[in-house]
C-alpha cells in the first residue's frame, strides 16, 4: 500500500483552477518534494491530503483511507505543519508543545523519543513565549508540533520558506533522520536547490505536475547543450545573448547566465560571438544541467504547449 | 474531555496574558459605569429658571422656595410680566419659565382648582421633559399637603406613571442597565468572535481542525472562559450598581443573575455566528461593533427613549437583545417585578438564542470549503 495516492484530483477557487487534473504516487518511507513557485497550487494540493478541502474532482488516500469518506478517522494519523508557523506566540515553548499534544491525546513524555534530536535545542528555551523564538527556532518547534503525536505521514507546506541558510541545512538533516526511521514525509518547497535533499520530487506549476522522477531523473530530463556564461557588463550580455542565433533559451542564474543553444554549437562559436560584440572579461564553460534548468525547461515547454493547444 | 480542558486552560493563557484583552474586559465595565452613572446621567442639577409671579400670595411665595429648594433649579430672574417670558429663552439663560396667573390665590379659594403655567425650552428635549416633571412633583406634592383627606386636589396635574419607580428620574437608573448589556454584548460577542477570527489568520485553526477536537470541542471551549469572564463582569456591574450609584435591588438577586446568564450566552451565540462568517479579526471586530455596539446604543432604549424614536425604528428596535434585557434588569432591580412579569422578555432572549444556535450550527464547517 502506497502512503499518499493521488488519483486526477482537480479544485477550483471562484474560477482560478488551483489545482488541474494531478495523479501522484508517495510510497512508503518516502522523502518526497513538491517543487513549484509561489502560487502553482502546492498549498492547495496539501489541504486536499490533509481533509481541510474536498476536492472538486478525483481521489485522494492517504494511508489507505479516503481524505473526503475517511477523514475522521485519517486525521489522527497525519502530522500538519501549514505554511506559517502555526504556533500561539502568546504560550511558551514547552505550553505550545503540551497543548498540541494533550489535544491529539498524548503526551510530550509518550513520544518524547521521535522528538529528541529536535527539541534539545529549544529546551533552553522552554519558558519563552513563541512569539518570540527566531524563525529557525518557531520552525523547530512547529515540527515538534506536527510530530508530537507519532504521524505515519508528515506533511510539511514550505517548511523552510522565510528561514536562513543554517537553519534550512539543520532542518532538512532533521528530515532526513525522521525518514530513516520510517516516516513518510511529502514537503514543498519553492528552492530548487532543496530538491536534491528528496527521494523523489514532483514539479509543479500553474496546478499541474510536469515531471515526477527522483531529482537525477529530472536533471537527466535535460538534453540541450548548456553554457555557464558570465562577462563585466551582465544585462548587455543578457540582451546580446537571447538576440544571438545560437541561442534557444538564456536566464540570470546567480552571477552566471545559463544559455541553452541549437546542438552542435560549442563555447567557441559563443566566445567569438560575444568578443564580436565588444564584451569583456568573458567566461564560458559547458556545464551539466540541475534541477532548476530543467524546471525552466519544462515550464517554458508547458507553457508553449497550452498557448498551442 | 482532557482535550477540551487543555483547549480552555490555553483560552485562558490567551485572554490572561493580553493585557488589552483584560483592559477591555475588566477596565471598560468600570468606567463606563461610572462614567454613565455620574457624569453622563441626563439629571439635572441648578437648571436655570424665571418665574413670573403675578399673584404675590403665600401659596406663591412657597411652590417658589419650594422649587428652588430642590436642588434642581436655580432663580435667574424674576419676571414681571407675560412680555419678559420670550426674551429671557432667546437670551438662552433661562430653561424653564414658571408662571403664576394674577388670580391663582383666589381661583384656588373659590373653584378648588387653578393653575400654574410651566413653560420649558423645548430646543433641549430631555432636559425640558424632565424639568416639568421634575417641577410638576413638587408642585404636586404641595396641593396634597394643602388637601385635607378625601377632598378633591385643588390642582389637577397630570402625573406620568413611569415615575412611580423613579420619582426623581434619576439617570443612573436608567444607564445602568444599558451600561450592563452594552458591556455583556461587547466582551462576549466582539472577544469570541475575534478570538476565533485570529485563529483563523493565524492558521492554527487549520492544525485544530486537523487534530481529533471537533468543531463543537473548539467553540465551547472558546466560549467557555468568556462565558465566566462575562458573567463576573455583569456580577461587577451590578455591584458597582447597587453601591456605588445607590440603584435598589428590589427583586430576586437569582433571578437576575439567571437572566444575566442567558443574555451572556446570547451574546456569545452572536459573536460565533460572527466568527464562522468572518475570516479576519479586523473583519469581525467591525461585523461587531457595526450590527452589536451601534444598534444597542441606538435603538435599544438606552439612551434615546424608544417611544420618540420614528416608527421605522420603533419597529427595528424589536429585533436588539440588549432592548429586552434592558427591560428586564428594570423590571427586576427597580420594579422589583418577577418572572411572571417579565417572562415575554425571557422568551424572546431565548428564541433568539435558538434561532442563532441553530444558524451557526448548519455554517459549521469540518473543513475549511
Amino acid at each position: 500500500m502506497d502512503a499518499i495516492q493521488i488519483d486526477r484530483v482537480s479544485k477550483a477557487f471562484a474560477g482560478t483552477q488551483a489545482v488541474n487534473d494531478v495523479s501522484l504516487t508517495v510510497k512508503k518511507g518516502e522523502l518526497f518534494g513538491l517543487i513549484g513557485p509561489d502560487g502553482a497550487g502546492k498549498t492547495t494540493l496539501f489541504k486536499i491530503l490533509v481533509t481541510l478541502l474536498r476536492p472538486d474532482q478525483g481521489k485522494a488516500q492517504v494511508n489507505g483511507m479516503d481524505v473526503v469518506g475517511d477523514f475522521r478517522k485519517l486525521r489522527p494519523l497525519i502530522g500538519y505543519m501549514p505554511g506559517r508557523f502555526s504556533l500561539y506566540p502568546d504560550l511558551s515553548v514547552e505550553e505550545n508543545l503540551s497543548f498540541f499534544a494533550t489535544v491529539f491525546g498524548t503526551t510530550i513524555a509518550a513520544n518524547y523519543e521521535l522528538i529528541r534530536d529536535i527539541y534539545v535545542q529549544l529546551e533552553p528555551f522552554k519558558n519563552r513565549r513563541a512569539g518570540a523564538l527566531s524563525g529557525g527556532m518557531k520552525q523547530k518547534l512547529a515540527l515538534c508540533c506536527a510530530l508530537i503525536h507519532k504521524p505515519d505521514v508528515l506533511f510539511l507546506d514550505e517548511p523552510t520558506t522565510g528561514v536562513d541558510a543554517v537553519s534550512r541545512k539543520e532542518f532538512w538533516d532533521m528530515l532526513h533522520r525522521l525518514n530513516e526511521r520510517g516516516l513518510t514525509i511529502l514537503v514543498s518547497t519553492p528552492y530548487m536547490d532543496e530538491a536534491g535533499q528528496c527521494d523523489r520530487i514532483a514539479l509543479m506549476q500553474t496546478g499541474q505536475i510536469l515531471a515526477v522522477d527522483t531529482p537525477a531523473g529530472v536533471e537527466n530530463l535535460f538534453q540541450k547543450p548548456l553554457f555557464a556564461v558570465k562577462a563585466r557588463e551582465t544585462y548587455r550580455l543578457i540582451q546580446d545573448l537571447r538576440a544571438a542565433p545560437f541561442t534557444e533559451t538564456c536566464y540570470a542564474f546567480g552571477e552566471y547566465l545559463h544559455l541553452t543553444s541549437l546542438p552542435s554549437v560549442t563555447a567557441e562559436i559563443i566566445r567569438d560571438y560575444l568578443i564580436q560584440k565588444y564584451h569583456e572579461a568573458v567566461e564560458i564553460k559547458p556545464i551539466k544541467a540541475g534541477i532548476e534548468d530543467s524546471f525552466m525547461a519544462l515550464m517554458q515547454h508547458h507553457g508553449e504547449g497550452s498557448q498551442h493547444g | 474531555m482532557k482535550r477540551f480542558f487543555a483547549f480552555v486552560k490555553k483560552e485562558f493563557f490567551h485572554i490572561l496574558r493580553d493585557r488589552r484583552t483584560l483592559l477591555i474586559l475588566f477596565g471598560l465595565p468600570f468606567v463606563q459605569v461610572l462614567l454613565f452613572g455620574f457624569a453622563l446621567t441626563n439629571e439635572i442639577k441648578n437648571a436655570r429658571i424665571a418665574i413670573l409671579d403675578l399673584d404675590h400670595s403665600q401659596h406663591s411665595r412657597q411652590i417658589t422656595s419650594r422649587l428652588l429648594s430642590s436642588g434642581y433649579f436655580k432663580l435667574e430672574q424674576q419676571l414681571d410680566s407675560y412680555k419678559g417670558i420670550e426674551p429671557a429663552f432667546r437670551k438662552g439663560k433661562v430653561k424653564m419659565v414658571i408662571v403664576f396667573p394674577a388670580r391663582f390665590t383666589a381661583e384656588l379659594a373659590h373653584d378648588q382648582a387653578a393653575q400654574i403655567q410651566v413653560l420649558a425650552d423645548a430646543s433641549e428635549q430631555n432636559t425640558a421633559i424632565s424639568l416639568t416633571n421634575y417641577a410638576t412633583n413638587i408642585i404636586q406634592s404641595y396641593s396634597a399637603e394643602l388637601n385635607p383627606v378625601g377632598m378633591n386636589p385643588p390642582m389637577q396635574l397630570d402625573v406620568q406613571s413611569r415615575m412611580v419607580f423613579n420619582p426623581e428620574l434619576k439617570g443612573a437608573f436608567v444607564f445602568v442597565p444599558g451600561v450592563m448589556a452594552m458591556v455583556l454584548l461587547l466582551v462576549s460577542a466582539l472577544m469570541t468572535s475575534v478570538t476565533i477570527a485570529r485563529e483563523k489568520e493565524t492558521g492554527t485553526m487549520e492544525v485544530l481542525m486537523v487534530s481529533p477536537l471537533t468543531q463543537m470541542q473548539i467553540l465551547f471551549g472558546k466560549v467557555l472562559p468568556y462565558l465566566l469572564l462575562s458573567f463576573l463582569n455583569g456580577c461587577m456591574i451590578i455591584v458597582l450598581g447597587i453601591n456605588l450609584l445607590g440603584i435598589p435591588l428590589n427583586g430576586s438577586l437569582g433571578l437576575l443573575l439567571a437572566e444575566t446568564l442567558l443574555f451572556i450566552f446570547l451574546a456569545l451565540s452572536i459573536g460565533i455566528l460572527i466568527s464562522t462568517i468572518a475570516e479576519t479579526q479586523l473583519v469581525a471586530m467591525f461585523a461587531s461593533l457595526l450590527i452589536m455596539l451601534m444598534p444597542t446604543i441606538f435603538l435599544s432604549g438606552f439612551i434615546f427613549p424608544i417611544e420618540s424614536m420614528p416608527k421605522p425604528l420603533q419597529i427595528l428596535s424589536n429585533i436588539i437583545p440588549a432592548k429586552y434585557f434592558i427591560s428586564i434588569v428594570k423590571g427586576i432591580m427597580i420594579k422589583g417585578v418577577g418572572l411572571q412579569y417579565l417572562w415575554k422578555e425571557t422568551l424572546v432572549l431565548f428564541g433568539m438564542a435558538t434561532v442563532i444556535n441553530a444558524v451557526s450550527l448548519r455554517n459549521l464547517k469540518t473543513r475549511l470549503g
